[in-house]
C-alpha cells in the first residue's frame, strides 16, 4: 500500500493505495465522488468516463499508479454553481436520456469529443462515443444533445472570442 | 389482551390482469444456517418470535395472505400536502427510466390543480409507500395512474369544502386551481394554508369528479423528467452510491459453474488482509472488507473447490433439450387453446406451411449491476438496493433471516435500469449476510461478469407453427406450439376460425425470468416471420395479406400508418429491402418496419419506422423516448444478443464479449405516435419492442433464407 496524490477537479487528495487499484474505485469510495459509475469494470461501457490531461478515459481500467500528477476531472466539475456546463444543459433539453446511469460518462465523453472536433459529423460521434453505451437506447438523443451542444459552444465561443 | 382492530379500508382492485408466469421467476433461495447465537447477538436476547414471512406472492389487488399487503383507501398514505403546498405522492411503484416518476406526478398536479413543479414522489420504499406487487408488465400506467389521479382529486374536492367551509361560500361558487381555492369575490386561499401541514384525513372517493381526457392540461404534455437535472450533474444517488456510516464492502465468492456444490474453502490467504472477514455459510461464501479494493483481494486470495455437474446442456443442444424436458403442464397459460376444428381444415387446406423459430436466452445488462446496501439496526434489517419489486425483496429478506416482514425495510432509489431483469433480491440478501456478519454495514455491487451469470435470463424457446391457407387465400387454420418462452403475446390478433394455440413449460438449464416484453417478442417473431413467409408464398402484399385477417381497428391503424410513413412497399433506395410487421400487447398497439441494405457479410439496418397507439398518452415525449429505447434495445436481441454456454458456464458473459446496441448500430428511428384521448392510457415500456426483430427478419428474405434461429442470419 503506498500513498498516491491524485489532482481531481484541480483540487489534490491523498489516497493509499495499490498502484495496480482502479482510479474508478478511488474516485468513488474514497473521494466521494459517485457521479463516475461502475457499469463493467472492462473499459467497454463508459460509464466511468473521465478527463486524464483532457483525454478520455475509462476510469475503471485506469490504473492509480498511472495518474500520478495528471489532471483528472470528473463530471462534478463541469457546472459552475447553478450554471449547467452547456453539454450538461445540451443533455437536459434534448432530455438525452432515462435512466440516467450512463449520462454523466455520455457527458464528459461528449465534453472530450467537442474539444477535438467542435462539430462533429454523426459518423465522428459514432466513432468517438461507441465504446459509452446506453442500455436505455437514448441513442438518438445523445446524438440530438451532443449537436445542441456543439452548436451552443460554437456560438459562444464566437461570441466571447474565447474558449470556456 | 389488545382488542383486535377492525380491518382498514382497501382499495378496490384496479386491475384483473394475472401476472405472466415468469414475472414471478422463483428468486435465489440461500439455505443460511441461521443459528440462535446469532440471533441473540443480533436481537440482544429478548424477546424472538421468529415467523417465516409467505413465500407465495400477494395479490397486487390487495387479496394478500391474512389482510397484510394491501393497498390502503386513506387518503393520507398516498398523498401529503405541507404547508408551504408542496404535494407529496406515494407508490411502491419504482422509476426505472421508464419516466413512472414524471408521468404519476403529471397524474396528480392536473387533478389537483398545482403546477408539476410543486408535486413530488415517493417510490419503491417499503415502510414508506403503501404495499405494490411490482414495477412490471406495463402495469404503472393502467394501475396506478388512476390511483393517484383518484387520490388527488379527492383531496381536491376536500380542500374546496374546507375552504367552503371556511369561508361560509357556495360550493357551487368555488374553483380549483394553481394550489389555490378560488371564491366569490375574488378571495383565495392557498392549499397549504388550508392542510397547515396536517395529514388530509378521510378515504379516496371510488369516484370522484375527474377531468375528461380531453380537457387534460399537465397530462398530454411533454413534461421534462422530474430529476433530469441530477442526472447530467452526477448528483442523482443510484443505489450503488448509497453510503452509510462506517460502511464496509462485500464480495461473494461466486461457484465456477452452475449446479456446483461447494467442496473446500481456504480463507487463509484473505484473512491475512487487514479488517477482512470471510464469510462461510452453506453453499454461500464471502467477504467484507473496509475498501472495495480489499475485497476485491481478499477474494482473489480464497481457494475455494467447487464441484460442477457435468453433461449439461449448451446453447447449441438448447432447443432439443428444452422439447424432451417438458415441466408439468397445467401451470399458468398450460393448457392449448382451441377453436375451430383444426384437423378438418387442414383437410381441405390448399396450401400449408410449417415453420420452427428457435429463441435463444439473452440477457439484460441493465448499466449498473445488481447493487445493495444493507444495514442491521436494534433488530431491524434496512437495504438500499435496485429492485423492480421492492416488496418482493422484503419478503425474500424476511423469509431468509426469519424476521417478520416489519422488521425489514428495502429502499429503492432510482436505479440504473432493469428491463425485467431485477425483480430478485439476491444481491440484497447477500449484502444482508455480510453485514451480518461484519456488524457493520455492508455495500455489495455485483460485478459485470456476475450479473451476466448469477442474475437470470430472458427464457430460451421452441416455437413450431403449422398454418394452412384456403383456395382464396384466406389463412384457414393456425397451429402454434411453444417451448419454455412464455405466454405473453402467444394469442393471434388475426381472424383465423380454426386455431390451437399451446404453451409447453419445460426445465429450464438457466435461471430465467421476466424480461421487458416477455415472450411477446419471441411469439410476436414467429407469428409475424410466419405470415410474412405465407403473403410471400402466395404473392400478396404483406400489409394487404396482415389486413385481411384484422378486424382489430386499433391493430389496423397502426399497421396502415407505418406503412404510410414507410412508403410500403417501395424501400428508399434501390438494393434496399422493407419489412413489417404487426401486433398487440398488453393493451397497446405496434407496427414496425425496418429497411435494410445487403452487406458483404449480410445486412444493414437502415431505417426503422415505427408507429404505436396505446390509448391517451399521459407524455408524449417520455412516450417518445420510451419507443426509441425500445426499438434500440430490440435491435439488440434482433442483431446480436444470444447468451453461448457449455459446461454450465457462459462463454460470453461479460461486456466485451455480449454485444449490445451501440451508437454506430443505431438507424434513423421515425416514431409515429396516435393520441386516442378517447382511450384509457395503457402502458408502453414493453410493447414497441416485439415487432423490431420480426421487421428486420422479414425484410432480410429479401437477400436470401433466414436462418430458424434468432438473431436474424442469413443462410
Ligand atoms: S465501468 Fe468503465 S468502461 Fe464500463
Ligand atoms: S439512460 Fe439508462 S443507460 Fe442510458
Amino acid at each position: 500500500m503506498a500513498r498516491h496524490v491524485l489532482r481531481v477537479n484541480g483540487k489534490d487528495h491523498e489516497v493509499d493505495a495499490e498502484p495496480g487499484d482502479s482510479l474508478l474505485s478511488l474516485l468513488r469510495d474514497d473521494l466521494g465522488l459517485t457521479g463516475s459509475k461502475f457499469g463493467c469494470g472492462e473499459g467497454f461501457c463508459g460509464a466511468c468516463t473521465v478527463l486524464i490531461d483532457g483525454q478520455l478515459t475509462r476510469s475503471c481500467v485506469t490504473r492509480v499508479g498511472a495518474v500520478a500528477g495528471k489532471a483528472i476531472a470528473t463530471v462534478e466539475s463541469l457546472a459552475a454553481g447553478d450554471r449547467l456546463h452547456p453539454v450538461q444543459q445540451a443533455f437536459l433539453d434534448a432530455e438525452a436520456f432515462q435512466c440516467g446511469y450512463c449520462t454523466s460518462g455520455m457527458v464528459m465523453a461528449t465534453v472530450a469529443l467537442l474539444k477535438n472536433t467542435p462539430n462533429p459529423t454523426e459518423q465522428d460521434i459514432a466513432r468517438v462515443m461507441d465504446r459509452n453505451v446506453c442500455r436505455c437506447g437514448t441513442y438518438p438523443r445523445i446524438v440530438d444533445a451532443i449537436k445542441r451542444a456543439a452548436q451552443q459552444m460554437r456560438t459562444t465561443t464566437t461570441a466571447v472570442g474565447g474558449q470556456r | 389482551m389488545s382488542k383486535i382492530p377492525s380491518a382498514p379500508p382497501v382499495l378496490p382492485s384496479t386491475s384483473s390482469i394475472e401476472p405472466e408466469r415468469y414475472e414471478l421467476s422463483e428468486p435465489l433461495r440461500y439455505r443460511f444456517e441461521l443459528e440462535r447465537r446469532d440471533f441473540v447477538k443480533l436481537f440482544g436476547g429478548g424477546l424472538l418470535v421468529l415467523v417465516a414471512a409467505p413465500a407465495a406472492l400477494a395479490q397486487e389487488s390487495g387479496r394478500g395472505r391474512g389482510g397484510q399487503n394491501q393497498q390502503p383507501a386513506e387518503l393520507a398514505a398516498w398523498l401529503q400536502i405541507d404547508g408551504n403546498g408542496h404535494v407529496t405522492g406515494s407508490t411502491g411503484k419504482v422509476e426505472i427510466g421508464q419516466n413512472a416518476r414524471t408521468a404519476l406526478a403529471q397524474q396528480i398536479a392536473d387533478e389537483l390543480r398545482v403546477p408539476l413543479a410543486s408535486v413530488s414522489l415517493v417510490m419503491g420504499d417499503t415502510d414508506r409507500t403503501p404495499y405494490d406487487m411490482g414495477t412490471f408488465g406495463s402495469r404503472t400506467t393502467p394501475t396506478m395512474a388512476p390511483v393517484m389521479a383518484k387520490a388527488a382529486a379527492t383531496a381536491r374536492e376536500m380542500l374546496i369544502d374546507q375552504a367552503g367551509a371556511r369561508w361560509q361560500a357556495d360550493r357551487a361558487s368555488l374553483a380549483a386551481r394553481d394550489g389555490r381555492v378560488f371564491g366569490p369575490g375574488g378571495k383565495s386561499i392557498a392549499y397549504g394554508e388550508i392542510t397547515k401541514g396536517q395529514a388530509l384525513t378521510g378515504t379516496i372517493v371510488a369516484d370522484p369528479p375527474q377531468q375528461k381526457r380531453t380537457d387534460w392540461q399537465i397530462r398530454g404534455t411533454a413534461a421534462k423528467k422530474l430529476d433530469g437535472r441530477a442526472f447530467v450533474t452526477g448528483a442523482h444517488e443510484f443505489p450503488s452510491d448509497i453510503k452509510r456510516p462506517g460502511m464496509m464492502y462485500g464480495h461473494v465468492i461466486r461457484p465456477d459453474g452452475y449446479g456446483a456444490t461447494l467442496v473446500t474453502l481456504d480463507s487463509a490467504g484473505a484473512t491475512k488482509i487487514p479488517g477482512v472477514t470471510v464469510v462461510h455459510d452453506g453453499d454461500f461464501a464471502g467477504v467484507v472488507a473496509p475498501t472495495e479494493r480489499d475485497a476485491k483481494r481478499a477474494t482473489a486470495a480464497v481457494r475455494a473447490t467447487w464441484n460442477v455437474p457435468a453433461g449439461q446442456p449448451s446453447s447449441r443442444t438448447i432447443f432439443t433439450y428444452l422439447k424432451e424436458n417438458p415441466e408439468g403442464e397445467g401451470g399458468r397459460g398450460g393448457r392449448p387453446t382451441v377453436t375451430g376444428d383444426v384437423a378438418a381444415a387442414r383437410a381441405q387446406a390448399s396450401r400449408t406451411f410449417e415453420a420452427s423459430y428457435l429463441i435463444p436466452y439473452i440477457a439484460h445488462v441493465p448499466l449498473e449491476p445488481r447493487a445493495a446496501v444493507a444495514e442491521w439496526q436494534d433488530g431491524k434489517l434496512t437495504v438500499w438496493t435496485g429492485t423492480q419489486r421492492p416488496f418482493g425483496v422484503r419478503a425474500e429478506l424476511a423469509e431468509a433471516f426469519h424476521l417478520p416482514e416489519d422488521k425489514v425495510r428495502v429502499i429503492m432509489p432510482d436505479m440504473g435500469s432493469g428491463y425485467g431483469g431485477k425483480h430478485t433480491g439476491e444481491c440484497a440478501i447477500e449484502a444482508a449476510r455480510l453485514a451480518k456478519a461484519a456488524g457493520r454495514p455492508v455495500k455489495l455491487v455485483w460485478t459485470r461478469a456476475e450479473e451476466f451469470a448469477w442474475a437470470y435470463f430472458r427464457p430460451a424457446g421452441v416455437i413450431d407453427v403449422r398454418s394452412g391457407v384456403d383456395a382464396q387465400g384466406r389463412i384457414a387454420f393456425w397451429e402454434f406450439d411453444n417451448w419454455n418462452s412464455g405466454t405473453a403475446g402467444i394469442q393471434t390478433p388475426y381472424e383465423i376460425a380454426n386455431r390451437r394455440i399451446a404453451f409447453h413449460p419445460a426445465k429450464t438449464p438457466l435461471r430465467q425470468g421476466s424480461y421487458r416484453g416477455l415472450a411477446a417478442t419471441a411469439n410476436h417473431y414467429a407469428r409475424e416471420m410466419h405470415m410474412d413467409e405465407m403473403a410471400r408464398a402466395l404473392g400478396a402484399d404483406a400489409v394487404e395479406f396482415r389486413l385481411r385477417h384484422l378486424k382489430d381497428d386499433r391493430l389496423r391503424n397502426v399497421l396502415t400508418a407505418v406503412a404510410e410513413k414507410a412508403k410500403w412497399p417501395k424501400p428508399s433506395a434501390a438494393g434496399r429491402a422493407l419489412g413489417i410487421a404487426a401486433g398487440t400487447e398488453k393493451g397497446s398497439y405496434v407496427a414496425t418496419a425496418a429497411e435494410l441494405s445487403k452487406t458483404p457479410s449480410g445486412f444493414k439496418v437502415e431505417r426503422i419506422v415505427i408507429a404505436f397507439e396505446c390509448g391517451a398518452i399521459v407524455n408524449p415525449d417520455g412516450l417518445k423516448n420510451q419507443v426509441e429505447g425500445a426499438v434500440v434495445q430490440g435491435l439488440g436481441g434482433a442483431l446480436f444478443e444470444a447468451i453461448e454456454f457449455a459446461d454450465g458456464r457462459l462463454q460470453n458473459g461479460t461486456m466485451e464479449q455480449y454485444r449490445v446496441p451501440r451508437f454506430k448500430d443505431v438507424p434513423p428511428i421515425d416514431v409515429v405516435l396516435l393520441d386516442r384521448r378517447d382511450l384509457p392510457s395503457a402502458g408502453a415500456g414493453e410493447t414497441p419492442l416485439v415487432c423490431v426483430a420480426p421487421a428486420i427478419g422479414s425484410a432480410a428474405r429479401a437477400f436470401g433464407k433466414v436462418e430458424a434461429r434468432l438473431p436474424v442470419t442469413l443462410a
